[in-house]
């Protein structure tokens, strides 16, 4: 009876709860975010709707580790290189 | 290309986090702090894991020196794209004493044992900031080195790097086998992703003594004190140009 995209959808979850450990806000803030994401759209089950959201959760996933990149980046020529 | 990239990584304080020293200035508070893998040595993985998908290197090995809980830190590396790890064990005291001669003494070793062609590690460590241990390596394996790389091109059997230098960036051309110290825009390190993390748990990680390689880890240094660095002093607002003079005349500045 369960949706055929159930594993997917969950993966994704797993997989942004992991990601938003090191979220600037705090893991809690993170957490809250997301949980309210997912629940918002839990009465879906058109398989393509689904799709799009696992891709747009995908997205979100990359933004996440550019951000967390340029945040490291950023830090690092501050504390480590002379003001061009 | 059948040749094995050491690549070493060092678990310290995350660079996020506000640091906060002792009561007693004998060192840094570590417990319960997050902790992660030093960010040069990040893209030191990095480097490593993307000359094995050119496919110029067999196999990238990981290391680590410290406690138990410097697996989390070779795991991370494993799940970057390392194909195995080495834990070498040092806990208690000596793990506190640890510094570049020891991990260097370790490295070296483990680069004649594990017959790598290429020590890569980040240039220096954002705990300590020695920016010695891939000097010392090089210099006691009597390879040459590469510090401070910005970019490395594997051209056969030499090692072309260039160098972020004060003056500007320096081109070098190394025989390997040789040891490179990551700077920071070498590339771009990946995320170790959750799946990735789950894949890395099949990987190995063998754990060795210092006394199975041979190394003495006595250290020659004392930490005597820790101080937190002095306060900013608040600044002080003037109203006019003649304000401004006079109190740097007071404070001996003009």
């Amino acid at each position: 009876m369960a949706n055929p995209m159930r594993g997917a959808v969950i993966r994704l979850y797993k997989n942004l709860l992991y990601l938003g450990r090191d979220y600037p806000k705090g893991r809690d803030y993170f957490r809250n975010q997301l949980k309210a994401a997912f629940m918002k759209n839990k009465d879906v089950t058109d398989p393509e709707k689904i799709k799009e959201l696992i891709a747009r959760g995908e997205f979100v996933t990359k933004e996440l580790e550019a951000l967390y990149y340029l945040r490291k980046y950023r830090a690092l020529k501050k504390r480590y290189y002379e003001p061009e | 290309m059948s040749a094995r990239v050491l690549v070493g990584v060092k678990r310290v304080i995350d660079y996020a986090v506000k640091i906060r020293v002792k009561p007693d200035n004998s060192g840094v508070v570590t417990d319960g702090v997050k902790h992660s893998m030093n960010p040069f040595c990040e893209i030191a993985v990095e480097e490593a894991v993307k000359l094995k998908e050119k496919k110029l290197i067999k196999e990238v090995v990981v290391v680590s020196c410290g406690p138990q809980q410097v697996q989390e830190t070779i795991r991370t590396a494993l799940a970057m794209g390392a194909d195995r790890g080495i834990h070498v064990e040092v806990s208690g005291k000596d793990s506190d004493t640890l510094g570049p001669l020891q991990v260097s003494k370790i490295l070296a070793a483990l680069a004649k044992k594990e017959d790598a062609r290429l020590v890569i590690l980040g240039k220096q460590a954002i705990d300590d900031d020695c920016n010695q241990t891939g000097q010392m390596t090089a210099a006691l394996l009597d390879w040459p080195q590469g510090t401070f790389a910005s970019e490395v091109v594997l051209e056969g059997d030499k090692l072309k790097v260039v160098r972020e230098v004060d003056g500007g960036l320096e081109t070098v051309r190394l025989r390997m086998p040789a040891v490179v110290t990551a700077d920071l825009r070498l590339n771009t390190p990946r995320y170790a992703t959750l799946p990735n993390i789950m894949k890395a748990k099949k990987k190995k990680i063998d754990v060795v003594k210092p006394s199975d390689l041979g190394v003495d880890l006595t250290s020659r240094l004392e930490v005597l004190r820790v101080d937190e660095p002095p306060q900013r002093q608040a600044g002080v607002k003037v109203e006019t140009v003649e304000d401004l003079l006079s109190k740097l005349k007071e404070a001996g500045r003009i």
